[in-house]
């Protein structure tokens, strides 16, 4: 498991650096998403599955999903060439690609060691223990995150619409 | 911990963080300084997530998850924005946004 979270950990920092390093944002995105998969498996290395879960679905799913609605909205991609020439170009995905390769390879490797009982010592913890803690002493910064999002839809609303006035 | 150290993750976080940060500090494009702002913000997620896993608390895992919240309502509010300062000057410099004006 520590060689897991090793590799998982030089992924995190390369693609991390290529993300800053990017000229376009396409390919930064790219690197992104490799980036916060290889947190999600450090998260799964470090015993919280539910954690790298979410890491998954809201980081790498919710949030990248947005930026790629912002540069399609931008207009940054709009030319129906440009996709033919953007994977026309390995130079484009390729590292991405390998990068996320050998997360997919690490992630059967750990689930495989898991199965055989190879984690040992360390107690993950659940979703079930995080739930019932969520909901019992954290239940006012639950109501707070609420508000929270309920205050980024409305000013997301109100900042998205078309009819901005000068 | 099966023999992760906490000190390798939280320099794991702390490099992640620096990143983010030298990302915020030398990019002037909009996209990148948001999803440089994301990168930090995770590396803080996965300092909570390393202390939780140390002391075999939930507590670093809610922490995680309200940072994920704050996270999600950051990048609508701020690629609202976003939008909202690409069609009033064309442009996604951040400098080109320097005189706060409508």
């Amino acid at each position: 498991m520590n060689a897991v979270f090793y590799l998982s950990a030089a992924i995190a920092v390369a693609a991390t650096f290529m993300v800053i390093t990017r000229t376009h944002a396409v390919p930064a995105l790219l690197y992104l998403v490799v980036s916060l998969l290889a947190i999600a498996v450090i998260f799964y290395t470090l015993g919280a599955p539910f954690a790298a879960a979410l890491e998954a679905i809201v980081y790498a799913g919710a949030i990248v999903v947005l930026f790629v609605f912002v540069v399609m909205m931008l207009g940054l991609g709009e030319d129906a060439t440009v996709s033919a020439r953007f994977w026309g170009d390995p130079a484009n995905w390729l590292g991405p690609a390998v990068l996320a390769l050998a997360l997919l390879a690490e992630l059967v490797y750990a689930l495989m060691a898991d199965r055989a009982g190879a984690v040992g010592a360390r107690r993950a913890i659940e979703a079930g223990e995080v739930g019932a803690r969520l909901f019992g002493p954290y239940l006012l910064a639950v109501e707070l995150a609420s508000l929270l999002l309920l205050a980024a839809l409305v000013a997301a609303y109100h900042l998205g619409r078309r009819t901005a006035k000068r | 911990m099966a023999g992760i150290a906490l000190d390798h993750v939280l320099l794991l976080a702390t490099v992640l963080f620096a990143l983010g940060l030298a990302g915020v500090l030398i990019r002037r494009n909009l996209i990148f300084m948001l999803m440089s702002i994301e990168v930090m913000l995770n590396a803080a997620g996965l300092a909570f997530i390393a202390a939780g896993a140390r002391w075999g608390q939930a507590d670093g895992q809610i922490m995680f998850m309200l940072v994920l919240t704050l996270a999600a309502a950051e990048v609508s509010v701020g690629l609202a924005l976003l939008l909202q300062i690409y069609r009033h000057l064309r442009s996604l410099d951040a400098d080109a946004a320097r005189l706060l004006e409508g």
